[in-house]
């Protein structure tokens, strides 16, 4: 079964076209990376496949369903936000904001119970910040904020993994570790993921698809394929010749080489 | 002071609204809504004017317009056409301007006007006081039911929004239950001073914890001490009750901010 499905989908913004007939799927347990250059209409990809924007025509079907027909089965898709930083002073732990993930759970009083605050553990640890639950959200690292951010996306029992510049901001290391604690969980948790990056290099090295769009949809395929064709120098209007050599060194750094 | 009834049902009015400040202030701090709680409590002249021009009672005739006031801002700031800052000063005026016009037109319409400008807690009835801690009843077992959700979208409303959870719902019920905690707190402190008391205890509250559950435990606590100790400042000094409890809570508040920028 398709995750997601976008079937010659048009969204205006403002009476501006934002997206015109893109489409495309993405198999259950696939890694579907959306790169594309400044403005190219990424976030709203992504903000349509979560029902945030209404479609101009066409039409988006999520775990077999449209996006506002979701209702309570929303929390099949775990969404993390492009978000670099959080108010210092926002008054609740990484556990409580992690929580807020499983609302969806609760039952009417909205009152966490022992099982939640079971599977926020368990979600802390599948990212690696166990330890760091009762720390004030606004005092993590950039890395830690992520990772947060990740753990509440995934405690709902989560299908779909969508990610917006899940990395923008992080150093190199800190981008490589966050890809590699993503890669795992997928894995694991046997999640769909559909992430964009404006780092063409680094979800090249990582997603098992790449989709290229500038308002239209340039090319979909594996990556190899994606970097080497035309339509990415289409897209985004330069020469990519450099693109082989990088993704090589990219990989070395990954594997620490 | 306590010997007099007038005095007894003053205490308990300041205690209940300065609990009931003390818990909405929370939200006014977190989610940036100090301006358009100044919008609210500044339409509710609007709304007294209405309820003493046609006879009905100025508290409920406030509270509906408070709550229209609020929902019409905060609907045409969504639009993205104009700066919220903007729609709610163009309101606050509007209201302002509203319940003059109409005060004037009734005699010895100052005497009216400086009671909801400055509040006059010594002549709380017992009816008003039952009604202030019904509405504070009501307000609480709303806050106590929305609460994560609330929280969920101050922290991040677009996350929210995917989740389904109702952010609209939730932004709609927190500007009603701010206008009916304005309405009932402008018979205790003012319209004036009314932002204060929600301001003052969340944001001294603020400066000793990161923690949302000890926040407004400390926020609640400090309105209704400064409550009690500004109603108690009051009768010894023979001064407006409204302004010694919000003395009281400034006081607390620039004390805090002393000694947490020294730690």
């Amino acid at each position: 079964m398709d995750a997601v499905v976008f079937d010659r989908v048009h969204v205006e913004l403002d009476g501006r076209v934002v997206l015109e007939n893109i489409s495309f799927r993405v198999a259950e347990g696939a890694f579907l990376g959306v790169i594309g250059p400044n403005g190219a209409g990424k976030t709203t990809l992504l903000r349509a496949l979560l029902g945030l924007v209404p479609v101009t025509s066409g039409s988006i079907q999520v775990l077999g369903r449209a996006p506002a027909t979701l209702g309570a089965d929303a929390h099949s898709i775990g969404y993390v936000p492009q978000r670099a930083v959080v108010s210092r002073n926002f008054p609740a732990t990484v556990g409580d904001i992690v929580m807020m993930g499983r609302l969806c759970c609760m039952g009417r009083m909205r009152l966490p119970k022992s099982t939640d605050w079971h599977e926020v553990a368990r979600s802390l640890g599948h990212v690696g910040i166990a330890h760091l639950s009762d720390r004030p959200i606004g005092r993590l690292s950039g890395g830690e904020m992520r990772r947060a951010l990740l753990a509440q996306a995934l405690c709902a029992g989560t299908r779909l993994l969508v990610l917006d510049e899940p990395t923008v901001g992080l150093d190199l290391p800190s981008e490589l570790e966050f890809y590699g604690l993503l890669l795992h969980l997928q894995r694991e948790l046997s999640l769909t993921v559909v992430c964009v990056s404006h780092d063409l290099l680094a979800l090249a090295g990582q997603a098992s698809e790449l989709i290229c769009i500038n308002r239209v949809m340039h090319v979909h395929g594996n990556p190899e394929e994606v970097v080497h064709s035309h339509a990415l120098r289409e897209a985004y209007s330069c020469e990519f010749d450099f693109l082989a050599g990088e993704i090589a060194h990219h990989d070395r750094m990954r594997s620490g080489a | 002071m306590l010997e007099f009834a007038f005095a007894q049902r003053a205490l308990a009015a300041v205690v209940v609204v300065g609990l009931l400040c003390g818990l909405l202030g929370f939200f006014v701090v977190l989610r940036r809504l100090a301006f358009i709680g100044v919008g609210i409590s500044h339409s509710a002249v609007g709304g007294v004017a209405i309820g003493l021009l046609l006879g009905v009672d100025p508290s409920l005739s406030a509270a509906v317009f408070a709550i229209l006031v609020a929902l019409a801002m905060s609907w045409i700031a969504r639009s993205r056409r104009i700066s919220e800052d903007a729609v709610i000063g163009v309101f606050l005026s509007a209201s302002m301007a509203l319940g003059l016009v109409l005060l004037s037109l009734r005699h010895g319409f100052q005497q009216d006007l400086f009671g909801y400008l400055f509040g006059s807690v010594l002549a709380i009835s017992a009816a008003e006081l039952a009604a202030i801690g019904g509405l504070a009843v009501l307000v609480s077992g709303i806050v106590f039911v929305t609460f994560r959700e609330m929280l969920f979208v101050a922290f991040d409303e677009e996350v929210a929004r995917a989740y389904g959870r109702p952010v609209d719902a939730l932004d709609a019920v927190l500007l009603v239950v701010l206008a009916v905690t304005i309405v009932a707190g402008v018979r205790v402190v003012g319209v004036l001073l009314i932002e204060a008391l929600l301001v003052v205890p969340a944001a001294t509250a603020a400066l000793w914890t990161l923690d949302f559950r000890r926040q407004i435990a400390l926020s609640m606590g400090l309105g209704a001490a400064s409550g009690v100790l500004g109603l108690t400042l009051s009768y010894q000094f023979d001064v407006a009750a409204g302004g010694a409890i919000v003395l009281v809570a400034v006081t607390c508040f620039f004390a805090s901010l002393l000694v947490r920028r020294g730690q």
